[in-house]
């Protein structure tokens, strides 16, 4: 069964509409990447499927239609949801971040679970009492996305994580995503922007232009379309 | 609707309004007619709570300062040193416009919150000043003061039998007065930039307003609005008193004026005045055997029409207008996309 | 010498019982992003509980937890049916809400309780020690320990256990908590119980100290407390206390040393608060401005 499956999604904030009937598909154990400039609706579709953001169409998660419910429910449905700009708890701390994490897990695993996320991303570990807010970029989004993780989730939605990270710790990071991906199969849903590095660790994506999907296909096929990479990879 | 209907529409509306203004006296008795009274000094209160709060976004609780300033002053001027009540006005409108901006200043500091209890603050304090300061003028000593009744002129006879009448509609020229100005004072530059300064500052900076300049206008003007209003209700109540918990009770009686009219809207103030008044009056009928009971009704019924009318009601006839002219406009065709 | 040692504790004992009111609202304004103007009110009803339970023969400590738990239920509830359907309202109207609760409850109070003076016994005995020429008295001793032991359950609550993890978390960054699951509403329903609970707690340590329990006694406790949690900042639990605690001292030593400003002593908390608020627009522990009121 398709992991994630939204049909004909439609929303925007009062008058002003972002998304105007949006279909994509996330199998499981996937790595599906978004693709789009500023303003064409990426967060928006994020948020839609987080259920953050008012919209209508489907979203089904598993055999769970979920449009419409509040976030909590979906993150119960093992969805974690790593907003644009981390969306950390600047005035926890690190570890106080991780558990924060595994609220709403009933397990007894947490703790070694923390420890776990703390040797993959070993800058957490030496800052574990420290503010989370003092953080560089960097650093906060290994522990959003971290925080991420510790939900167990099955499908990670993640809103740019490249957004005002160096590059060097844009690779680190998306290396260490194509690493979770494949020891456990962990699904994704990236928007990025920068598309290189997103396009090397998906097997599908889509290209989103003023709301609307406007291409789709293997990551392969779309890096190799024309259009595509002077749009978005720069490439003559 | 076009920009022609739209104001023949708002004159026909205010020419009959003012025409029914005009006749309550002639209409309902003594206490009915000083209740309409008392709307139309909230009214000018919550015109001026509107400018600062609504278009300028700094909120106030303590508008019932400024509104007792205006009172006292009256007062002591017409007890103290037997003026007419007409003249004070002018006095009235200096000191306020001066308190306003003193206090104005120092608000530059503040924010939202802190700002609306710094405000709170000048509502609790007001009352223990005019203990000190103003007790002296008083009836025994206490801060009650009562001036000498106005009584309508000669010249009034052809159209008011009765004092309080006459009373009224001084009242209510006042009210329109101010009222006119205030439109004017909105629809005009200063009312854009009230509104500029309120939604972004930075902004409103960058384009060339004097932020500072603004911010502090507002406050003295609306504190002038609030001391007219309160000299109003010298002439109409034939006392002047700021107990704590009168101040206290007005001051968020004119905030949930503006907000039930609806804040940032000219007429709202007024209507949501009208709302206040009345629906005290309404809630003290209601709970006739237990009068104990009516700040609950009226508290509660305030609370209930946040949940139906949080743009207040007149924010909520604009939408329900807007929504109706609407649906005649036709829906843009979809632009087709090719990848 | 004396005097100003009597003073500085009637400072204390004052600031005391403004600080766990202060601490009261700054729960909810961190938690919430309310500002509970009805939180006075409130705590006033919860008072009246304490006073009817105590006239039909409940021992007063036992009517204060039993009052205790009443509050915490009513403030999850108040949350719920009253805050909720406008909590995503502008902050004007909340504000009105709040404001119409502050009459309700306070005319609700008077009508089931009829409003004629009361006497609230004190949870503590009477009499004390004198110290040189100093008298400190059960009382004192009894609300500082109080305000002590609220503090440090709070903490204990906030920092310890899960609960508070979520409370602080829903204040720190209401959406992320959301897409971790915590459910907001839940936190937020929390948050006014303990505020509310705190409120009772705090009413029916402070009633003891005035004359008698009328409709008007968290009137002016609600001054003095919002003065204390704005010195404090609004910010943070320290910050109430501290601010509290701070408008208390001030105020006895100006009633005693300032002549000039006799009767017109609640001067003092908000010349207090303009002189911090000039010098750090945050208040004294505050970190950041937040726009809403």
């Amino acid at each position: 069964m398709t992991l994630l499956a939204v049909s004909d999604l439609r929303g925007g904030y009062g008058p002003v509409r972002v998304l105007h009937g949006i279909d994509l598909r996330v199998e499981a154990g996937e790595i599906v990447v978004v693709l789009g400039a500023n303003g064409s609706g990426k967060t928006s579709t994020l948020r839609a499927i987080s259920g953050m953001m008012r919209a209508s169409g489907s979203v089904r998660i598993g055999d769970h239609e979920v449009l419409g419910r509040p976030p909590e429910v979906i993150a119960r449905l093992r969805v974690a949801h790593v907003p644009q700009g981390r969306g950390t708890f600047p005035e926890l701390t690190v570890e106080e971040n991780l558990r924060i994490g595994a609220f709403s897990r009933r397990d007894k695993d947490v703790a070694a679970d923390i420890d776990r996320w703390c040797t993959v991303f070993p800058r957490l570990r030496e800052r574990r009492d420290q503010q989370a807010g003092s953080m560089s970029g960097g650093e906060q989004q290994m522990l959003a996305v971290s925080r991420a993780l510790m939900m167990n989730p099955r499908l990670l939605l993640l809103d740019e994580p490249s957004l005002g990270l160096a590059p060097l710790v844009t690779q680190e990071l998306f290396a260490r995503l194509a690493e979770l991906n494949a020891q456990t199969n962990i699904a994704m849903l990236i928007v990025e922007q920068n598309a290189k590095l997103a396009l090397r660790i998906a097997a599908r994506g889509y290209v989103l232009e003023a709301g609307e999907i406007v291409a789709s296909g293997s990551s392969q096929e779309l890096s190799s379309n024309d259009e595509i990479r002077k749009a978005y990879l720069g490439m003559a | 609707m076009a920009r022609s209907t739209m104001f023949f529409t708002r004159l026909g509306i205010s020419v009959v309004v003012l025409a029914g203004l005009l006749y309550v006296p002639q209409y309902f008795g003594t206490t009915e007619t000083q209740l309409w009274s008392q709307a139309i000094y909230y009214s000018l209160a919550a015109i001026g709570l509107n400018l600062l709060t609504g278009y300028n976004g700094q909120v106030s609780i303590g508008h019932g300062a400024f509104f007792g300033l205006g009172a006292y002053t009256t007062a002591i001027l017409m007890e103290n040193n037997g003026w007419q009540f007409l003249p004070t006005l002018p006095v009235v409108i200096v000191i306020a416009l001066a308190a306003g901006a003193a206090f104005g200043f120092p608000a530059l500091r503040l924010k939202g919150l802190y700002l609306a209890l710094i405000t709170l603050g000048i509502a609790a304090l007001f009352p223990d000043l005019v203990n000190r300061f103003a007790s002296k003028y008083g009836t025994a000593g206490t801060s009650l003061i009562q001036p000498p009744a106005v009584v309508a002129p000669s010249w009034a006879d052809s159209f008011t039998d009765f004092d309080d009448q006459y009373r009224y509609y001084m009242a209510l020229f006042i009210g329109v007065v101010m009222l006119v100005l205030a439109a004017n004072l909105v629809r005009g530059r200063f009312g854009r930039a009230l509104v500029a300064v309120r939604d972004h500052e930075s902004a409103a900076s960058i384009l060339g307003i004097d932020v500072a300049r603004v911010k502090v206008s507002a406050f003295a003007i609306s504190s002038a609005y609030a001391a007219v209003a309160g000299s109003v209700s010298v002439l109409i109540e034939g006392s002047a008193n700021a107990g704590k918990v009168e101040v206290f009770r007005q001051s968020i009686l004119f905030l949930a004026a503006i907000v039930i009219g609806g804040v940032a809207t000219v007429i709202g103030p007024v209507v949501g005045a009208f709302v206040v008044v009345f629906g005290q009056d309404f809630a003290e009928d209601l709970i006739d055997d237990k009068p104990e009971l009516a700040p609950a009704t009226f508290g509660i019924l305030l609370i209930l029409l946040m949940y139906v009318l949080p743009d207040g009601i007149i924010g909520g006839a604009r939408r329900l207008l807007r929504r109706l002219t609407d649906r005649s406009a036709a829906e843009p065709a979809p632009t087709p996309r090719t990848t | 010498m004396t005097l100003f040692l009597q003073q500085l504790m009637n400072g204390i004992g004052n600031g005391v019982i403004y600080a766990s009111v202060a601490l009261a609202l700054v729960l909810i304004y961190r938690t919430t992003g309310i500002l509970n103007f009805a939180q006075g009110e409130m705590a006033l009803f919860a008072t009246y509980c304490t006073w009817k339970l105590s006239d039909e023969g409940v021992g007063i400590v036992a009517a204060i937890a039993i009052s205790m738990v009443f509050a915490f239920v009513t403030g999850a509830v108040v949350e719920r049916v009253l805050i909720r359907p406008v909590e995503r309202a502008s902050p004007f109207v909340i504000l009105i809400v709040t404001i119409g609760m502050f009459l309700a409850v306070n005319s609700l109070a008077v009508t089931i309780f009829g409003d004629d003076e009361k006497q609230l016994p004190s949870a503590f005995a009477d009499g004390g020690w004198s110290v040189g020429d100093v008298s400190i008295t059960y009382e004192f001793v009894g609300l500082v320990l109080v305000l002590v032991a609220e503090c440090v359950l709070l903490f204990l609550l906030l920092q310890r256990t899960k609960l508070g993890l979520g409370l602080r978390a829903v204040a720190s960054n209401a959406e992320s908590a959301r897409l971790v699951g915590i459910s907001s509403g839940t936190m937020l329903m929390f948050g006014w119980a303990i505020a509310a609970a705190l409120g009772a707690l705090g009413g029916a340590m402070y009633v003891p100290t005035t004359p008698a329990l009328t409709a008007g006694s968290m009137q002016a406790v609600l001054v003095y407390a919002l003065a204390g949690a704005t010195l404090g900042g609004f910010d943070s639990p320290v910050g109430a206390v501290a601010g509290g605690l701070v408008v208390g001292v001030g105020e006895a030593m100006a009633i005693q040393y300032i002549e000039p400003l006799h009767d017109i002593e609640l001067v003092v908390p908000f010349a207090l608060i303009g002189i911090v608020l000039l010098f750090k627009p945050t208040g004294l522990f505050g970190r950041n401005v937040v726009e809403r009121v």
